[in-house]
């Protein structure tokens, strides 16, 4: 009857709702079969070696051993080999402690976070990101690590492990470095697990192709660590709520690592490094630097393989557009702290941020601010997110941004305190500088070791998000 | 001697067939069988009638014991084993001792949850008359299988491939345990 009356009248709601059909980024370019995604996968590790990989593992084994010579000295001698001094006691250790632990921080974000918010794009990325987690972590924890100098101190007498040290002391649980602890290697233990987690579906893969090439060998192998997986949709169901628990948890683990991190400055008193805004201002500095990372080892990954269908212009445009969201709130960090200075009205907090942009370390800091705040902003424009050669040389430059942030907080505030009777001028000794680079080596041994042996994509998880994978053959669109 | 029968193998090509191959197989009352799949596919936990999994459970005893974990061995090392006044504070308070302890609430989760998938998935499991087939390469590539099993009350050679074959099987092959 409602009909009947409104006939004449134009309807005011529609009998029939016809939702536009949003456009879906594909994820696999140029229709790409199930097959054709193992074949390119698995072709990477079957193959031969390619000449490449020979040279570029000489070349990290090499810049690895600079960083082992440092250690050997280190520890031989004593932590006196480093160029710390009083008033600056923190220096380049910690400096590339939070450096590398903040790179690790985009895998996480990209296995974890993403994965929550159902991001599909993660999925070409995310093996190899998390295996650059592992092999930061690694590197950052050769840091704290060693700056003990007789390293076997840091677990027996208890210097960062919980163990009583000679008096029977236990070492202080209200210091934020006993936190960082217990976050880092928590952090890095479930990243390792949650990779593994990850690799087990690709590994049996594996382990099935060598099998039947008739390599006995390497299918033992890959046949142990894939632990008789089967594809069994009743295991999957187990795998997948597994997966996403650990996402759930790694979540506010990489939050809190980071945040842990920050606290190391937080939580003492010193002007420049006292202030309530460290903890979300480190996670975005973390987040914005491995993701430059992560496009820093993308992007040749993606060149030499052949990648492209798989890594495309989608990806790409997402990973730049984080890193000029997080590279935006980084900026806007180092605005407030200026302003927080000055409104804070404390006399201290205004000169420490003062001298940092025109003291004696006011190169660093323009340096961070170029790499940092400026360098993000070329990712606006979408002629320059298309320009993969332009993308590249812009993620390394917010790498070094973000080791110059770290440097001028640290350094800055150490060697100008309260006192200008005490104050003084840290500069890097050749061990540090040598330990410091060695760990790029070091990083570039794991991961060339990394996309030798291991599947650098999840293979499993591509294809359950490409179009052929849904179980419904695209009903909804014949609507 | 043939070996005694494990059971059949059924190949499907796309995720719809198997998604509808297992509808078939789980109305027909099947308890004992299972797909095979190269990656979880959506929804098919509902088509073969599987429960949600328990795998939370484990994580949730983890969590807790980790918490637990983390407050007792601050509590024994500051208040009970060397008590020691730092910053004139009391010996022992949850908020210190609060950051530990989550790190190690996720810690044990995180472990908690991999075991608890792995136990629950009887993993690792290296021998499986599936895993012995020729096609589990393909099962891990790009093919979808149905597995009935024959110890099943129901299983019946006859009429199981019968039922695999009106479910759209490109091909049935039997299994070897």
């Amino acid at each position: 009857m409602a009909h009947a009356h409104t006939e004449h009248a134009a309807p005011a709601i529609l009998a029939e709702v016809k939702p536009a059909s949003l456009p879906r980024a594909t994820l696999v370019e140029n229709h790409r079969s199930f097959n054709w995604v193992t074949e390119k996968i698995c072709g990477i590790i079957e193959g031969p070696t390619p000449r490449w990989w020979w040279i570029a593992f000489a070349i990290s084994g090499f810049l690895a051993s600079f960083t082992v010579a440092g250690i050997a000295y280190l520890v031989s001698t004593g932590v006196g080999v480093w160029g710390h001094n009083n008033p600056a006691n923190w220096a380049w250790d910690i400096v590339n402690f939070v450096f590398w632990i903040g790179i690790g921080h985009a895998g996480t974000l990209i296995s974890a976070i993403l994965c929550l918010l159902r991001q599909k794009w993660r999925t070409s990325i995310n093996r190899a990101a998390e295996a650059m987690t592992i092999f930061a972590v690694v590197c950052a924890g050769i840091f704290p690590v060693f700056h003990v100098g007789r390293v076997w101190f840091a677990v027996l007498p208890g210097y960062l492990f919980p163990f009583p040290n000679a008096n029977a002391i236990w070492p202080n649980f209200r210091s934020p470095l006993e936190w960082d602890v217990f976050a880092v290697s928590t952090y890095g233990t479930v990243s390792v697990l949650f990779w593994y987690i990850g690799l087990i579906p690709d590994l049996a893969i594996l382990r099935d192709r060598f099998f039947k090439s008739g390599k006995k060998v390497k299918s033992f192998i890959y046949g142990i660590f894939a632990m008789g997986w089967r594809g069994s949709n009743r295991h999957w169901s187990n795998y997948e709520m597994a997966y996403l628990i650990l996402a759930g948890i790694s979540t506010p683990l990489v939050l809190s690592v980071h945040t842990i991190v920050s606290f190391d400055f937080a939580v003492s008193l010193l002007p420049g490094w006292h202030t309530t805004i460290f903890p979300p201002y480190f996670v975005a500095g973390a987040i914005f630097s491995g993701f430059g990372m992560v496009l820093t080892l993308m992007l040749p990954l993606r060149a030499i393989f052949h990648l492209e269908d798989l890594i495309t212009q989608y990806h790409i445009d997402c990973m730049c557009k984080i890193i000029l969201a997080t590279g935006t709130i980084v900026g806007y960090a180092y605005g407030i702290e200026f302003f927080i200075a000055w409104y804070g009205s404390n006399p201290y907090e205004g000169f420490a941020f003062i001298n940092r942009a025109f003291g004696h370390y006011a190169w660093a800091y323009w340096i961070m601010i170029t790499c940092n705040v400026v360098t993000p902003q070329f990712f606006w424009f979408k002629k320059i997110r298309e320009n993969i050669a332009l993308v590249w040389i812009l993620s390394i430059f917010v790498n070094v941004g973000m080791w110059f942030e770290r440097f001028v907080i640290i350094v800055t505030s150490l060697a100008r305190d309260f006192l200008p009777s005490s104050w003084g001028y840290y500069s890097p000794s050749a061990v540090e500088i040598f330990t410091f680079f060695g760990t790029f080596g070091v990083f570039g041994v794991l991961f060339l070791l990394f996309i030798r042996f291991l599947p650098i994509m999840p293979m499993a998880e591509i294809k359950a998000v490409m179009p052929q994978a849904d179980a419904h053959g695209g009903h909804d669109n014949k609507h | 001697m043939a070996a005694p029968l494990y059971g059949l193998m059924a190949r499907f090509d796309t995720a719809p067939e198997i998604y509808h191959a297992a509808e078939k197989v789980r109305d027909a009352g099947f308890k004992n069988w299972d797909c095979i799949t190269p990656f979880p596919v959506h929804g098919l936990d509902g088509a073969m009638g599987l429960r949600r999994s328990h795998v939370p459970k484990f994580s949730l005893i983890g969590g807790l014991t980790g918490f637990t974990t983390g407050m007792s061995m601050i509590f024994f090392t500051g208040a009970f084993d060397y008590k020691l006044i730092v910053g004139g504070k009391p010996y022992f308070s949850p908020l210190f001792a609060f950051p530990i302890s989550y790190e190690l609430t996720i810690l044990f989760t995180a472990f908690a949850t991999i075991a608890g998938m792995f136990i629950l998935n009887l993993l690792p499991q290296h021998y499986h008359p599936v895993l012995k087939s020729k096609e589990i390469v393909r099962g891990l590539d790009d093919t979808f299988y149905v597995v009935i099993e024959a110890r099943d009350p129901k299983f019946e050679l006859a009429r199981a491939k019968a039922l695999l074959s009106a479910a759209g099987a490109k091909e049935i092959s039997e299994l070897e345990a």
